[in-house]
């Protein structure tokens, strides 16, 4: 990774009804160059003082990584003059993932989520596909720039 | 470095993913393989058993790998497939269009 930019990280610790909590935001640029170093940072606060298992870091790393893809790609259309920030809410008993583009937004019940082996590479269709199955719980705001992904710490 | 290939006496040319296969890396994994095509290589094996995790991009690119290799009247072969990644292609349905075995040394047996 030698691009100039770096990733903007904030850490704040909270108390909630369930327990302690922790909120994390990252802002990255518009390069898919730093998704993975992006998931990583935000799976190792998330997951910091707390047993998680494969499965649930998995499912972390798979639906903000499509988050991120989406966002950067199908939202901000790779532009450099643009960002996309994570915020993630880290609770006892779930985690919750803000994913936010400065595109145009788009309407998610018109995007076909094909999970069909014949569409290849269907970049937009087929992550939300797997980000609606790996989730809990998948809301988007009103413009459709926003996904919140919500994770249980279940088994 | 995310992908390394090694070719083996019997032609095939095994592929290993260290890492993840994702958006940002996918197209180093295609032109490592369509280099081995150009070399004439027909018989491919991807080794999974040290990959974190794929997103649909990097299954988009398995996909076109694989119609690649079939127009060439070439076979691939996957192994080392985790339980998490397993279900990657048990969702997507890709397990159908795959020929996947659970270790490296059964998917030789099969080439």
């Amino acid at each position: 990774m030698t691009a100039p930019l770096k990733l903007c990280v904030r850490r704040t610790d909270v108390v909630t009804s369930a327990g302690p909590a922790v909120e994390v935001s990252v802002v990255l640029p518009s390069d898919v160059r730093y998704i993975e170093e992006s998931v990583e940072l935000m799976a190792r606060h998330c997951f910091a003082g707390y047993r998680a298992s494969s499965r649930l870091r998995f499912r972390l790393q798979v639906t903000l990584s499509e988050a991120l893809a989406n966002a950067i790609i199908c939202g901000n259309r790779q532009d450099p003059d643009k960002q996309v920030s994570i915020r993630a809410h880290s609770a006892p008993d779930h985690i919750e993932l803000v994913v936010t583009d400065e595109g145009f937004g788009f309407d998610p019940d018109r995007v076909a989520t094909s999970d069909a082996a014949t569409e290849v590479e269907s970049q937009c269709g087929r992550g939300l596909y797997l980000i609606r199955h790996l989730a809990d719980r998948v809301a988007y705001n009103k413009e459709g720039n926003s996904i919140c992904i919500t994770l249980g710490r279940h088994p | 470095m995310e992908f390394s290939a090694t070719n083996l006496e019997s032609g095939v040319v095994v592929v290993r993913v260290e890492g993840q296969l994702i958006v940002g890396n996918r197209q180093e994994l295609k032109a490592l393989v369509q280099d081995a095509l150009d070399e004439g290589k027909r018989r491919f094996l991807i080794d999974f058993a040290h990959t974190g995790y794929i997103d649909s991009s990097g299954l988009g690119a398995l996909v076109s790998l694989s119609r690649k290799i079939r127009d060439q009247n070439g076979t691939l072969r996957l192994a080392g497939l985790n339980e998490d990644l397993r279900s990657l292609f048990e969702l997507t349905k890709l397990d159908t269009l795959f020929a996947i075995d659970a270790s490296t040394d059964q998917a030789l047996a099969k080439f």
